[in-house]
């Protein structure tokens, strides 16, 4: 608890204790209209309420009315004036309980907040010459040395250039299984070093590293406001007038109507109901627990690895309906690997030996994949006479066989019979000595969790899930058909994702979401058409983080539909206490009008209504994974 | 130009008088609070001193809600 709070609470103790002690006094002491009990009552009211007398006459003086002091105070003054000092210090009493817990709940989850996430690192080791010092990180230069010993977190971007750690992602992620890192890995600030010294050429200044770029879009984000928010702020500022008239009208209609009526004009009881207006008519439940809930459910998406840039995309995402999704990269691991191979009158490991060796001097990415599958050392001085045939593949003597390796084009100008026409992927044909070996297929592998994540989509009440791709037809099918993907548009040009995109959006209706996920590299004009752009395992891709809504840290699909998830927990939750302190505070303005609801339940229906609202919305901050 | 400052606030009302206030000074373009992380985001007109245009902003935030304070 800070000073101030301490404060106000132990002027709250103070009042409760005299008001409980004067309960013991019996009337006969102390007659009903004494003056003595006026001055006695009037210790614990000025003890809890100075300051809001205080501040209500500061905003008579700047013409604010409507200002919650000023209603307090007058509804506090006016009861003691009726006569009800009891009532009038209670209220006081109640309405500072309440902005007590209020400012205590809304401190708490800040910190629990940045708790959650709590990446920015302290300090950094800078070694110059051989001689560490520990500095700000904002002190480090690009291309620096930094240390970092282990249980330390990563300062900066930048490349690792001695030392090998596994280091833990998962307040950046979520994601629990360490990451292994070795000299020449990228790493990211943020993360955690859990075994081994590294040494790390940094690559970024610390305004530019990946962990302030977090933080920074996480501490904006609720500045973005939803439409919830806004109708909050503009439902506050009507609400308190429309009570104040309501409760000034309370206070004259009746008693002039009664008085020509029965003669009677009644004038307490009807200002006694005026009083208990005033009391309900400040909206802090409201405004306090909406944005309190949209801050905790975007801090707990934070910590799942979910960053979603504002409230307003927090409250589409809740709608989302239809989800687009890019394959390469998104679905599938971009990466392309050697799925299949198929070696004819020789074994399966000297087929991939005699294509790696034969592909050993090139750095295409078949190539590449060849050789991890190959998965031994590649012995380059077996190899010689390497053509390359533009188009077609590659040529070259291995142990001094003749190993041909590529398409089908290159089999047909070397007359040789090839197999395997209607397999899906990149055909990689080998032949020696002008004899067929066999064949091996390259492609991208679909990733673990797609299909699960497809299914968790359709669970959570997503009705289309479409697929664009570049990739041809019978590729794009195959795995929309594994994956149980509902609509798949293939062989696309970067611009016609957009087109597609913008199709889909005029099929839907206008309350219905639709989400585009990709990897962020080269969908930033579809990412920003969608109603909801997702950029996809943007660790470190500042492209990404810009041109997306919501950003999934790691390249795990199964994380969209959690993102979906948390999203309508948060907006049922906003809803939730919509509708309660409205309700509970229209029931009450009924009661109150008709006197069967007094200042006691009028306050707390305010206080009450206000705790349960602000501990409803801190649940937004838990997420199950 | 925009710019982030931090600031003193109770409630979350009062933070939505502050922004209200705020926007209706003279040289403010727009102004966000947020009352979560305490911090109020202007963006000021063209050739507006910032300095200058933060004294009003306090000034009128004063005026809706005594106990505020911004750090500029």
């Amino acid at each position: 608890m800070t000073k101030k709070q301490k404060k106000v609470l132990t002027r709250i103790i103070i009042a409760i204790v005299l008001l409980v002690a004067y309960s013991f006094i019996p009337e006969s002491i102390l007659p009903e209209d004494s003056i003595i009990r006026f001055a006695l009552y009037m210790i614990p009211y000025l003890v809890i309420g100075y300051d809001i007398l205080k501040k209500a006459f500061k905003g008579i003086k700047n013409k604010q009315v409507f200002d919650e002091n000023f209603l307090m105070a007058v509804a506090t003054v006016g009861a003691i004036l009726l006569g009800d000092y009891v009532e009038g210090t209670a209220v006081m009493l109640f309405y500072q309980i309440g902005e007590l817990f209020q400012s205590y709940a809304v401190g708490k989850s800040r910190r629990n907040i940045s708790e959650l996430m709590d990446i920015r690192p302290d300090y950094a080791n800078l070694e110059v010459d051989g001689e560490i010092s520990t500095v700000d990180p904002f002190e480090v230069k690009i291309g620096s040395i930094i240390v970092v010993k282990p249980g330390e977190k990563i300062p900066l971007d930048g490349v690792i250039t001695e030392g090998t750690a596994s280091l833990d992602t998962s307040a950046l992620t979520g994601e629990s299984v360490p990451r292994e890192a070795k000299p020449g890995d990228e790493v990211i600030s943020g993360c955690i070093n859990n075994s081994g010294l590294l040494k790390i050429r940094t690559t970024k200044e610390f305004s530019e590293s990946t962990v302030s770029k977090i933080l920074d879009l996480v501490e904006n984000a609720s500045s973005k406001k939803s439409k919830s928010e806004n109708f909050i702020s503009k439902f506050a500022k009507v609400y308190t007038p429309a009570v104040c008239y309501s409760a000034l009208a309370l206070a004259v209609i009746p008693p002039i109507i009664s008085a020509f009526v029965t003669g009677q004009p009644e004038i307490t009881k009807w200002i006694y109901r005026a009083l208990t207006f005033l009391v309900i008519s400040c909206p802090c439940a409201l405004v306090i627990s909406i944005p309190l809930t949209f801050f905790a459910g975007i801090g707990g998406a934070s910590k799942a690895g979910v960053l979603v840039k504002g409230s307003n995309y927090l409250e589409a995402l809740s709608n989302t309906k239809i989800v687009a999704m890019d394959k390469t990269g998104t679905l599938t691991k971009g990466v392309f690997e050697v799925t299949k191979a198929a070696p004819k009158n020789i074994s399966e490991e000297e087929l991939l030996y005699l294509a790696a060796h034969a592909e050993s001097y090139s750095s295409h990415p078949i190539s590449i994949s060849l050789k991890n599958a190959y998965g031994k050392d590649i012995d380059e001085g077996i190899v010689s006479d390497i053509e390359e045939i533009a188009g077609h593949g590659v040529q070259a003597k291995v142990n001094n066989d003749t190993v041909a390796v590529g398409n089908a084009k290159l089999m047909k100008s070397l007359n040789i019979e090839y197999s395997g026409d209607d397999e899906v992927g990149t055909i990689c044909h080998v032949a020696v000595n002008g004899k067929y070996a066999g064949y091996i297929i390259i492609s991208d592998r679909i990733k673990e969790t797609s299909k699960s994540a497809i299914a968790k989509m359709k669970n959570a009440g997503i009705t289309k899930t479409v697929m664009l791709t570049g990739d041809a037809k019978s590729v794009a099918d195959k795995i929309a058909a594994e994956l149980q993907i509902s609509e798949v548009y293939s062989e696309l040009l970067p611009g016609d994702k957009v087109s597609i995109v913008e199709k889909l959006l005029n099929e839907k209706s206008d309350k219905d979401k639709l989400v585009f996920v990709g990897d962020g590299i080269n969908d930033a004009p579809v990412l920003s058409r969608a109603d909801i752009g997702v950029a996809m395992g943007a660790l470190g891709s500042d492209a990404a983080i810009e041109a997306a809504d919501v950003v999934l840290m790691d390249d795990d699909p199964e994380k969209i539909s959690l993102a979906v998830k948390i999203a309508r927990k948060c907006i049922r939750i906003v809803y939730e206490n919509i509708y309660f302190a409205i309700g509970v505070k229209l029931v009450c303005l009924l009661l109150g009008a008709i006197g069967i609801a007094n200042m006691w339940t009028a306050i707390f229906a305010d206080v009450g209504v206000m705790i349960i609202a602000v501990i409803n919305a801190i649940r937004a901050l838990r997420v199950k994974q | 130009m925009t710019k982030d400052y931090r600031i003193e606030v109770d409630c979350a009302n009062c933070a939505n008088l502050m922004e209200d206030a705020a926007k209706k000074t003279e040289g403010v373009e727009n102004c966000v609070v947020n009352f979560m992380t305490l911090k109020m985001k202007v963006t000021f007109k063209d050739g507006a001193d910032e300095k200058k245009v933060m004294k009003e902003v306090l000034k009128n935030c004063k005026k809706v809600e005594d106990d505020c304070d911004i750090e500029f």
